[in-house]
């Protein structure tokens, strides 16, 4: 997967802050419009998808690599 | 009224440790589309001073993990010793830190920014002879009828 409108860089931070930075970034955006985050936080992949589930945006993908989670969230 | 879930938070405690689970469930909660409000009584008022200055005491806390293992071989008591706590306390900060752990005042700007509403308990702050100017601006004053009124149509109450 490599479409994106916006790309947020979590790296480093912790909880709950990939998650608090990334809705910012989303509330900025357009329905539709797809954020790419990068996170290094390994609770963050539980948190993502329970983000998604919670405020109706869609995780189109989740996956690792790297010691670095990629996540691609399309705004409702 | 909204559709939207509610979180009512009481917050009662006033140590560095305790100041995170309050700002980073409400934050967190605003983050997902709740509204939320946090209640500040008694000790948990210090969270709301324009100056942070909180700190984590080993002193009767067993749990607390302890750097260098100190914790299995440091007596109890000398916890108590002047210092111990100040020590700990930037310790704690310089870890949280280095774990990419958001600060306190970072976690509460992000929970103002989201519209969580902070309500002071005013029955503490007259208890104390507390002065409102060390307090940070945008907070209510009021009491536990006001807290009811929000908390009696909540999804999650919470006492910390």
């Amino acid at each position: 997967m490599s479409e994106y409108t916006e790309k947020f860089d979590a790296t480093g931070l912790n909880c709950p802050l990939p998650i608090l930075r990334s809705k910012k970034v989303l509330t900025k955006m357009n329905s539709g419009d797809v954020l790419y985050v990068i996170s290094t936080d390994s609770g963050s992949v539980k948190d993502f998808d329970a983000f998604c589930k919670q405020t109706g945006n869609e995780l189109l993908e989740s996956s690792e690599a790297e010691g670095k989670y990629h996540y691609y969230i399309k705004k409702a | 009224m909204s559709d939207e879930k509610k979180l009512a938070i009481i917050a009662t405690k006033g140590t560095l440790d305790w100041a995170y689970p309050p700002f980073i469930l409400a934050s967190t909660a605003a983050a997902i589309g709740y509204e939320t409000q946090i209640f500040f009584t008694f000790y948990g008022l210090q969270l709301l001073k324009k100056d942070l200055n909180l700190k984590v005491s080993p002193l009767g806390n067993p749990g607390m993990p302890m750097p260098m293992g100190m914790d299995k071989w440091f007596p109890t008591l000398g916890t108590a010793l002047p210092g111990m706590e100040s020590m700990m306390s930037s310790m704690m900060k310089s870890k949280m830190k280095s774990k990419g752990v958001a600060s306190v005042a970072e976690l509460r700007e992000l929970c103002q920014e989201a519209d969580v509403k902070l309500i002071a308990c005013q029955m503490t702050v007259d208890l104390f002879d507390m002065d409102t100017s060390d307090f940070i601006d945008d907070i209510d004053y009021a009491g536990a009828t006001t807290f009811f009124e929000f908390a009696g149509e909540s999804d999650v109450n919470l006492f910390i």
